[in-house]
């Protein structure tokens, strides 16, 4: 049975499990209307009978499918002759696909040989064997489960109280998801980066000042052992950051405080969504506009001042990122400074503040943490940027302040390293783990730093 | 009669929600007369005497319009030195309205129109020169609910000073904050503390920090506005004496909804209904023989 019939089944049940159930309760109850001998309400036992009807073979689906192929698998290994079975690991596995891309349908330019087909054969009967197995199994359990909720629906009993539970748990599965993901993607890199720094010590790898991650792939390559110091990285994407930042922070505040504080309502509908616009251009097009345009001109007036400036400098790519995370500051310092009470202005309005002296002392100091939080938003933003810094702001890990100059990022680093032809044994690949690690690690501080500030900083408005 | 124009220097900001009084929302109960037409008719002049001795603020014909509604109706009365005058009347009547037209913070509601002669000491509050700040820092204000700052006890104090520049040194600026927190009784309860925030303290501790906040600009004229209403009746009881020391100061003009405070803490009681100033007298003629029918049966608890 196929699993679309599978779920078009099993939903039918269910929404007859939950009328089912619904009726019986409020049969039970004494008819509609006259509920009153019932626990909860009608619906819930209807709910109840539906969830008993569904979720047991929902386990045993997901159960099954994480299982099976392993045991099929296993299956076909066992059938197959000596002289297959025998091989190493891994070309046990090439031929493991061979059979399975038969199975499917697929010519194998090797497996006309009669074993594979016979392999393929097996495979499929058992995988057909194992879905017939399962519709069974799926709709036996179903009715078992309806079957039970039928048994326990009486008067007395809690229905709301285990549907409400059951979405509970649903919630927090929910959240799992997030919460596990991140989990996950850290593990990999961590795994990753650790096998780097088997082969790389990392006092070398965070302090080390020489970035040249090229490695001789033959041994009588000459000139290239490789050097992972990441500190004109780091140094790179502090610059390029900070530039932005000295960018964003000041215009978007000024913004902010335009917006909510000035702006006449009708300026601010339509100024909010322009500016929001902003946010949603391609990182890329921001790329090209930093390289073909403002490289140029930021050369121009360098050359007028009598200043070297590298065609690509990390003054351009700052300043256009910077005006890329402006939305970030204003639009979210905007939504707390408008969230700051209007008793607050009237108490200072009422002393005879003026208006700047109200905004200076009490609104953006009672908007701080809204405003802080936008910042280390828009500060982690800066940091994990990389199409703008690939394209504007070079690839040679130069260790300078100079913002003229040419340097490089993490992000941008990361990518050369694991685009084109690599090998996952080599540092050169698994350094992009390591940086990534160091990313993850720095975003972390950030925001368990803006947290703390924060908490610190909030202050209860009712 | 003038047509004032909002001082140029302060744009009104857009309007954050609508008055607290007045606005056309009718009163919650049906009060005998529900409609202003009918107000104006029984209640077209106010009885009593609307003047004071030593009166700090004047107000002659005064009128508020917010948007289309007329929400109050040529309000003549005086605020004397050393007096507290309560302004008592049903939701909607303006008493609000009126008591934030003499620190001019009606401004700060876009659709407002005030028109009439609100005088400070002789001056008029509403001229073209006036300035605001000044004019706010002469006539205080404490709020329904209480408002202090996201900051320190002592900076909470201290705000007002600093922008007026009334100290020129710390010495000067701890005596002000001292001194506003003694009169304002709070400084036993939080002399140890005044690096806290002032968010962190109870809300009858948080009104006499706004109160002490208020005094320490040094006004001629402390407007409240409900200032008890979110308070329980011991921290009501402590606002209360405090109004009764103060006004040995200060005018003072306070909305209340309570009638036994308007008897406890006032000289003079005005009553204001549908945008009408109906009566105004003595509290206790005011509370025990009302002249006028409305404000009788308001007193006696008749609607409202």
């Amino acid at each position: 049975m196929r699993l679309t019939t599978l779920a078009l089944i099993l939903t039918a049940m269910a929404l007859a499990a939950f009328y089912l159930g619904r009726s019986r309760a409020a049969a039970i109850g004494g008819g509609p209307g006259k509920a009153r001998l019932l626990h909860s309400l009608p619906k819930y036992y209807g709910y109840y009978t539906a969830m008993w009807c569904v979720l047991p073979g929902l386990v045993l689906l997901l159960a099954w499918t994480a299982l099976s192929d392993t045991v099929i698998t296993g299956r076909v290994i066992e059938a197959l002759p000596d002289s297959l079975r025998n091989q190493p690991e891994a070309q046990l596995g090439l031929t493991l696909n061979d059979i399975r891309n038969l199975a499917a349908g697929q010519m194998v330019d090797e497996a006309r040989r009669p074993e594979f087909a016979v392999a393929a054969d097996l495979y499929n009967n058992l995988r057909t064997a194992s879905q017939r197995l399962l519709s069974g199994l799926i709709i036996a359990v179903s009715f078992l489960g309806f079957a039970l909720a039928w048994w326990r629906l009486q008067p007395k009993f809690r229905a709301r109280n285990h549907v409400e539970l059951a979405i509970k748990a649903a919630l927090i599965a929910a959240s799992l998801v997030a919460i596990l993901t991140t989990l996950g993607i850290l593990l990999s890199v961590t795994f990753e980066a650790i096998r780097f720094f088997r082969q790389v010590p990392f006092d070398d790898f965070l302090f080390g000042l020489t970035w040249s991650p090229q490695m001789a792939i033959r041994a009588d390559q000459v000139g290239s052992s490789g050097a992972f110091g990441a500190v004109p990285l780091f140094v790179g994407t502090l610059l390029i950051s900070a530039i932005a930042l000295i960018v964003a922070v000041p215009i978007g505040l000024m913004i902010a405080i335009y917006l909510s504080e000035y702006a006449r309502p009708a300026v601010r509908r339509v100024l909010k969504p322009l500016l929001e616009v902003l946010a949603g251009i391609p990182t890329v097009v921001y790329g090209y506009f930093a390289a073909l345009t403002m490289a140029p001109v930021i050369r121009q007036w360098g050359d007028s001042l009598g200043l070297d400036v590298a065609s690509e400098s990390a003054l351009g790519a700052g300043l256009v990122m910077g005006i890329m995370i402006i939305p970030f500051v204003s639009s979210l310092s905007d939504d707390v400074i408008n969230a700051v009470p209007q008793a607050m202005r009237d108490g200072s309005y009422a002393l005879g503040a003026t208006r700047s002296e109200t905004i200076k002392r009490v609104i953006l100091r009672a908007a701080l943490p809204g405003i802080v939080g936008g910042v280390l938003l828009a500060a982690s933003r800066a940091i994990g940027e990389t199409m703008i810094v690939v394209m504007a702001a070079g690839l040679s890990a130069n260790l300078t302040a100079n913002p003229l100059e040419s340097v490089t990022t993490v992000t941008v680093q990361i990518v050369t390293l694991l685009v084109g032809d690599q090998e996952f044994d080599s540092p050169k690949t698994l350094a992009a783990f390591a940086l990534g690690l160091v990313l993850f690690v720095v975003t972390l501080i950030l925001n368990i730093i803006a947290l703390q500030v924060v908490r610190r900083y909030r202050e209860q408005y009712d | 009669m003038l047509l004032m124009d909002k001082e140029p220097g302060f744009v009104p900001m857009r309007e954050r929600g609508e008055p607290k009084d007045g606005a056309g929302k009718p009163a919650g109960k049906a009060p005998a007369i529900a409609d202003a037409a009918e107000t104006d008719r029984i209640a077209p002049e106010t009885v009593g005497d609307i003047t004071s001795k030593n009166a700090v603020i004047k107000v002659r014909g005064g009128n508020v319009h917010y948007g289309d509604t007329h929400a109050l109706r040529n309000i003549s009365l005086d605020v004397g030195r050393n007096e507290v005058v309560a302004l008592i009347g049903p939701s909607g009547c303006g008493k609000s309205t009126f008591i934030r037209c003499l620190n001019r913070m009606n401004d700060t509601i876009e659709s407002a129109r005030v028109t009439g002669d609100f005088r400070l000491d002789g001056t008029d509050i509403y001229a073209r020169d006036t300035d605001v700040v000044l004019l706010r820092a002469r006539v205080g204000m404490v709020f329904q609910k209480p408002n202090p700052f996201p900051k320190s006890i002592y900076e909470n104090v201290a705000y007002g000073p600093r922008i007026h520049g009334l100290a020129s040194n710390r010495a000067e600026l701890d005596d002000i904050v001292y001194g506003s927190l003694e009169r304002a009784g709070l400084v036993n309860e939080v002399k140890d503390r005044l690096d806290e925030p002032g968010t962190g303290l109870s809300g009858g501790q948080q009104q006499r920090l706004c109160i002490a906040r208020t005094i320490a600009v040094n006004p001629e004229v402390i407007l409240m506005d409900e200032p008890c209403s979110a308070l329980d009746p011991i921290a009501t009881a402590r606002i209360e004496d405090l109004i009764d020391e103060l006004s040995q100061q200060y005018a003072i003009a306070i909305v209340t909804h309570s009638m036994q405070q308007a008897a406890r803490v006032s000289n003079r009681t005005a009553y204001f209904h549908l945008g009408r100033l109906v009566e105004v007298g003595p509290t206790d003629k005011i509370f025990t023989n009302p002249s006028h029918k409305l404000t009788e049966d308001y007193v006696t608890g008749r609607f409202g």
